[in-house]
Parts: structure tokens; sequence; C-alpha cells
């Protein structure tokens, strides 16, 4: 009898697992060059999309992308609506109580603040950050003033607007925006590196520890081939930070 | 921490006082019916307000809708048909993206220099669109209204001798809003609802402050747990609105308390205006 | 979509512009128009028939019955209804994924396992290998039940004060004939109660027109979340570079809600003359007057 229950619960499982083989990774599609939408087809596109799909190509698994605002992105990710996210996610502590991470699939890409004048007063002014991202963590602990917008390119244009004195986001998004910006956006004197978090990471349900691994152990394979590497380059230019 | 201790931190977060983080961890319900409720000041204050001015330039809209002269009664017409036309969301995102696009350093006015820069904070810009929004209803409700005073009414100040300016105020007017008053009850309330919308559109919250919806989606998102901080800002809604229902309630007989029966209840009609 | 669009960068003015507007993603933005519509067509008639069950709820003769009808009428004055748009969905796709993990999944391991709501793979609704447009069409049935479960409150109340405005003389003329209470409701009341119930109903319509850009808060991509992300600033490596242009995009939404709820207008003012032809009421007493002068 015992025995029939385990065989039960182990063919449950096998189904289970075959069933699995189709991951939905959640992704935001607003946060170039990370991930955005192609204009041509509709669909998501940029390093992460191209990252997640060599990691589920490795890993034999059949991968379907989700688009979902990053305001809700957590919330559905561990209520079961998509089984990962991939949108520029900072591993950070206060995420890993509710989440757990893959390795950093970046290196501890820093953040910036640009403005329309390098002399902008970062710690007193207002600063323009993503809704629940580290950056607006980091904001809110300044004395200045967080200015919160639900996407990123909202925080841009308050800046460009003058609604916000600075934004305060990833340097990999604020560089093509500052450098195709003509002179008007400038990087802020002493705000042009921030260190902050431990590099974006994989994001999965904290019961999901087989995939975690999974997608853990494809990392490290493209890490050490080099291949991960030459993805970074790809789409953050030559200048960005690889791994060692 | 005890729940005095968290209301003393909490209870005016919404207007920037006290604890500058909103809690991160931990999240107990004192917790979550404090912010909300701080939240709460900020939906009184747009529905007041409002409410307030948008009932005067109603009255304004109504009569210039009933003017023969179609230099009034055209822009009335067009503002009305714009307001009521279409929904308040898109209204709240083009007012912002409108008023982000006035020059920073102000504007220059005969020597003057006109500030802009408030007019995109929540306070002041959604408090605009909120009040243009109930103008372009309750106008709509008035000149209903309007028209459906008694021509025997009108005749008999005409038998008076009042005539302009003392046959509307005296006459008209108070008949006007007695027949409106029902109607507009609802309007007071929808707009009281649609307060909810501010932070959810195009103005962004300011340092997190925010009303009650901002906070109870706050926590939800949080605590992965809708059923706890939604009926919370459901609550607050219920209690507040029957707080509105029972004031207009007054107002209703007031109006009425010359007629017999006046005393009754204000009868909910069913015909929404909105 | 035009041949000659496959380089844009070389590309200026009214060509740019033609190829700009005939992207894959605008094609999307138009295709959400579509949606709009879809949800106005499924909410109106889904909502109708609990309005209707709403009303003969709060009329019913069985207490419980009638108590379930007035807090459902009622509950839509006391509580905004973006609060419901944002609770039911969620509500009820954790209920109706709960249900299924009884039901189908042989594991005795909670639901809940700290924040993670888990169920097995089997329970998942839809299910993770179904196709992409399976989960968006799941997405509109969420919606389109929260819109249905608000807007059917409040077809409720109309409908309940258009059965209570039916000339209690009328039914009484039919219970002298020997119809029963059910023949009565069906002959007679329900087809009178349309004309009281229309001015209410049509403004219900224009109400729900108006509420549908809500939709993008239950995450549906909807003409606000195609505006916004087609129109906030596009750096080059899009393949159409741009500054900031959502103002535009929200103008246009504007034009189109107020082309909209006047179309609408128009139609719902001719059902009206429609429906009070013959009626004893104002407005049909008018239109006989009219028709014999």
């Amino acid at each position: 009898m015992k025995s029939l229950t385990i065989a039960a619960a182990a063919l449950a499982l096998t189904a289970g697992l075959a069933q699995a083989q189709t991951v939905r990774m959640g992704t935001e599609g607003a946060y170039a060059p990370y991930n955005f939408i192609d204009d041509a087809t509709g669909e998501v596109t940029g390093f992460e999309i191209e990252l997640g799909n060599e990691l589920c190509r490795r890993a034999g698994l059949d991968c379907t992308w989700v688009r979902n605002d990053w305001d809700s992105i957590i919330p559905n990710l561990v209520s079961g609506n998509y089984d990962t996210i991939l949108a520029g996610m900072n591993i950070n502590e206060e995420r890993k109580q509710v989440v757990q991470f893959t390795q950093p699939y970046t290196p501890a890409m820093p953040s910036a603040y640009a403005a329309l004048s390098a002399d902008v007063d970062v710690e007193g002014g207002v600063v323009a950050a993503q809704t629940n991202t580290i950056q607006a963590g980091h904001v809110a602990e300044t004395g200045a003033t967080l200015l919160e917008f639900p996407n990123p390119d909202q925080t841009v244009a308050a800046v460009r607007n003058g609604e916000a004195d600075a934004v305060f986001a990833d340097k990999d998004f604020l560089v093509p925006i500052v450098e195709e910006s003509g002179g008007e956006l400038v990087w802020v004197e002493g705000g042009e590196t921030v260190p902050l978090g431990e590099g974006i990471g994989m994001a999965l349900r904290q019961s999901d520890n087989d995939l975690r691994e999974t997608f853990d152990a494809q990392i490290s394979g493209m890490k050490e081939d080099g291949s991960l590497n030459e993805l970074i380059v790809k789409w953050f230019g030559d200048d960005a930070l690889t791994f060692e | 921490m005890s729940c005095v201790q968290t209301i003393r931190d909490y209870g005016l977060r919404s207007l920037g006082y006290g604890e500058r983080l909103l809690p991160r961890a931990d999240y107990d319900l004192c917790q979550q019916f404090t912010l909300i409720g701080s939240g709460l000041i900020w939906n009184l204050y747009f529905a007041v307000l409002a409410l307030g001015m948008g009932f005067v330039l109603a009255n304004g809209l109504a009569v210039a809708k009933t003017s023969r002269s179609a230099m009034l009664r055209m822009p009335a017409e067009a503002f009305i048909f714009v307001f009521r036309g279409s929904p308040l969301f898109i209204q709240f995102f083009i007012a912002y993206e409108a008023l982000v696009l006035l020059p920073r350093a102000g504007i220059e006015v005969m020597g003057l220099t006109l500030q802009t820069s408030w007019l995109t904070r929540a306070w002041a810009g959604a408090l605009i669109v909120l009040t243009l929004n109930t103008a372009a209803y309750s106008a709509q409700i008035f000149h209903g209204a309007l028209m459906s005073v008694p021509k025997g009414d009108v005749e008999a100040a005409d038998a008076y001798g009042l005539t302009g300016w003392a046959r509307f105020r005296r006459v008209i007017w108070p008949t006007m809003m007695r027949l409106a008053w029902p109607s507009y009850t609802n309007e007071a309330i929808f707009l009281f609802h649609a307060t909810t919308l501010v932070y959810f559109s195009g103005f962004p919250a300011f340092q997190q402050k925010g009303d009650a919806l901002y906070y109870a989606s706050y926590f939800a998102d949080r605590t992965f747990n809708p059923f706890v901080a939604y009926p919370i800002a459901a609550a607050y809604f219920i209690v507040a609105t029957l707080a509105l229902i029972w004031l207009f309630g007054r107002v209703n007989r007031r109006l009425n308390r010359h007629l017999p029966g006046a005393d009754k209840r204000l009868r909910y009609r069913p015909q929404l205006v909105r | 979509m035009f041949s000659y669009c496959t380089d844009p960068s070389s590309l200026e003015g009214l060509v740019w512009l033609s190829c700009y507007l005939t992207s894959g993603t605008h094609l999307l933005f138009y295709a959400s128009f579509g949606t709009v519509l879809l949800l106005l067509a499924l909410t109106a008639p889904v909502a109708l028939v609990l309005g209707y069950g709403g009303a003969m709820a709060s009329r019913s003769r069985i207490v419980p019955l009638r108590l379930f009808g007035k807090v459902y009428t009622s509950m839509v004055r006391g509580v905004p209804d973006i609060i419901f748009f944002l609770f039911v969905p969620i509500a009820l796709d954790q209920g109706f994924e709960w249900v299924r993990h009884q039901v189908l999944c042989d594991s005795d391991l909670p639901v809940w396992q700290g924040n993670d709501f888990v169920v097995c793979p089997a329970a998942k609704l839809p299910l993770n290998s179904a196709a992409p447009w399976v989960h968006d069409a799941y997405g509109i049935f969420l919606a389109v039940i929260a819109f249905s479960v608000v807007f059917g409150a409040f077809a409720a109340n109309v409908l309940y004060g258009a059965m209570q405005a039916v000339p209690r003389a009328q039914l009484e003329t039919a219970e002298a004939y020997g119809m029963t209470p059910r023949q009565v409701n069906r002959r007679v009341l329900v087809p009178q109660m349309w004309t009281y119930a229309l001015p209410g109903l049509s403004n219900l319509w224009m109400i729900l027109i108006k509420a549908t850009p809500l939709l993008f808060l239950l995450g549906v991509e909807d003409v606000v979340y195609w505006a916004r992300e087609l129109g906030g600033s596009k750096t080059s490596a899009f393949a159409y570079p741009h500054p900031d242009w959502r103002l535009y995009y929200f103008l246009a939404l504007l034009v189109f809600y107020l082309l909209m709820t006047w179309i609408s207008g128009r139609v719902l003012d001719r059902v009206t003359r429609r429906l009070s032809r013959g009626q004893a009421t104002m407005g049909g007493e008018a239109q006989r007057k009219g028709a014999v002068a």
C-alpha cells in the first residue's frame, strides 16, 4: 500500500515535471536595453530576452515571455502567473525575503544620477525613481525628496520637464539616454557611479528550488565559456563591466 | 511597536508628518488601518474642495447653457461635452502631460512672474481636473433641473413683480436646487469615489504621500494579500460615503422644508447621472 | 508593413511617419481598441443579466435572498469601483486555482507557502503550456467578470427602480385577468419596465464606456497601456527614435472616447424615442400629441 502511494506520488511528480517544461518568463518590456518591445514585431527583445532564451535552450526548457507592469511584477510571480522574472531586477536583501534569486547574470552594475545640470543637489533636491526599485529605496533613505513613477521612461521625462531635479536609475539604462540627449541631460557631479545592489539576477518563487538550480547551473556554464560576457558586450558596449 | 506609537508615526504620514520611511517588513493590521486612514485625508481634501468649487462653476455653466446668446451657450455646451464625454482617467493623464509643458521658470505677465511648478503637483493639478469634471456633470444636472422649474413658479414671481437677479435668486434657483438635489447627491458620491484615481493616473506620488488607495495597494503589493488592505480601504469609504449621504440628506430636507412630507429620507433615484 | 520600411533610419518626413504608424507595435495599439470594444460587448449583457438577477432578488419574498440582493445593489454605492477592479480579479484567480488544486492535485502541500501561492501544475489556470492568447483571453475574462459584478450592481439599482415605477394599475389589471405572479412578471412587468429603465441604463452604458481605461490597472494591455508605451521617448535602441509624444497619444484616446460617447448618445436617443411610443409617460404623451398635430 505504502509503496503504491509512493509510486503514485512519483508518477504525479514526473507528470508535474513533464508539464513544467514550459516556463513562463516575466519581464517588463520597458527597460531598454535590458528588455523592450521590438517595434517591428511587437515582441519583447533585449539583453535579458536573448540571455533567457539561451539559458532555456541549454536547459532544454520551452520558454515563453510574459509582459507585466513593474508595479505588480513580484506579486504576480508569487501568485504564480509566471515562473521567473528577468527584468533588470537588482538582487537585494528586501527582495530576498520574498523571492529567491539565481546568481547574478551581470556584475554589480552601478546606478547613476542624471540631471539637466551637473551641480544638482541630489541629497536635498527632488529625485525621480521608479517605484519599488533599489534606487527608490536608496533615495528614500537620503535627504532627497523621492518622486515615484510606475515606469522608467516617466522618471526621465520628469527630469526633462523639470518636475524632478535628477533621475536615479541603473547606469546602463541611462547611458544611451544621456548620450543621445545632445547635452540636455548630463551626469550629476559625484553621482556618475553609485554602487548599489549585488548585480542583476533572475527572480523565482522561494518554493521553486529545482528551477532555480537549473538556471543557476546554466548561468555558471555561460559564465565559464564566455558567452555571457559576449552578450553583455553586444548589448551594453565595449566599456561595459564583464565577469572576470 | 504598540498601536498608539504606530498611529503617532503614521497618522499624518500622507501629509508628510511623522515617520519618513513607510513600513517595509512585518506589516500588521494597525499599520494598515493607520496608513490607509491617513491617506483618506487626501480623498476628503479632493472631494470637499472639488465639490465646493465645482458647485459654483456648475451654476454658472448651467445658466450659460440656457442662454439665448450663442457666445455664452456654445462654450458651455462644448465644455460639458468634453468633460462628460471622456473618461476622467484620460483627463488626468492629459492634464498632467499638458501641465508639465508649462515653462518651469514661470510665465511673465505684465512684469509679474507667475509660478507654474506647483500645478503639476497632485494637490493642485488633480484638484483642477476634478473640479472641472464635477462642474461639467453638475452643470448638466442643474441645467435639467432649471428646465423643469414649473412655469407656474416663474409666472407667480412675475406677478409679484420680481425680475432679473431677484427672481433668479429667490424663486428659480431654490427650486432648481430642490429638483437637482437627489441627482446631485449621486454626483457627489461618484466624485468622492473618483478621487481614488488621482494617484493611479498621471500624477506621481510625492515622497510617498498618497491617498487611501495608494497605501492600500502599497500593502497589497507587499503582503501579496489583497484580502486585507482593500477591504480596509473599502470600509473607510463606506463610512465616509454614509456620512456624505447623511449630510446631503440634511440639505435636502432643508431645501424641501416647505413641502409636505419633507421629513422623509432622501430617496435614492436609480437614474444615475454620471 | 510597407516594403520601403526595412530601414527606418534612412527615412524622413511623411514616409517615416507612414512606416512609424504601421509598425508592429502600432498594429498592436490599434488592435487594443478592439479589446476595449470586446470588453464592452461582453460586459454589457453579462452585467444586465446580473443586474436583472440582483433586482429580482431585491424584490424576492425569501428573506436571505432579498438581503443578498439589497447588499449587492447597495455595495457599489459605498465602495469606489476601482477597489473592486483591483480586488476581484486577484481574488477570483486565486479562488479558481484553489478549487482546482483541491480537485485535481494529489498533493498535501498547502497552497500558501510563505508568500508563495503554489498550486500544482495541473491546477494552473490557464496551464503553463497554454498558448499566449489563452492567457490573454483569461486576463480579459477576469476583467469582464470584475466589470460585470460592479456594473451588474448598478444595473440592479436601475432595474429595481424601473420595476417599482411600472404603474401598479397595469399589474393589477393583469392579475384581474387571472394571471399568476410569474405570468404577471413575464408578460407585463418585464416588457413594461424597459421604458422606465432606459434612461438609467443609457447612463450606465456611458459610465461603462468611460470606465474602460481602468482595464490597464488590471494588467490587460489596453489602449492606455499602448499609448503610454508608444508615446514614451525612444532612444536609438529602437527602430523609430522620437521624443516624448505621450500627450498626442492621449489626445487621440480622448478623441476616441468622445466619439464613442457621442455616437452612443445619438443611438440611445433614438431607442428611447422608439420605446416610449404608446407609453403612459411624458415622453409617450408628447409623441402622441406630435403625431396628432
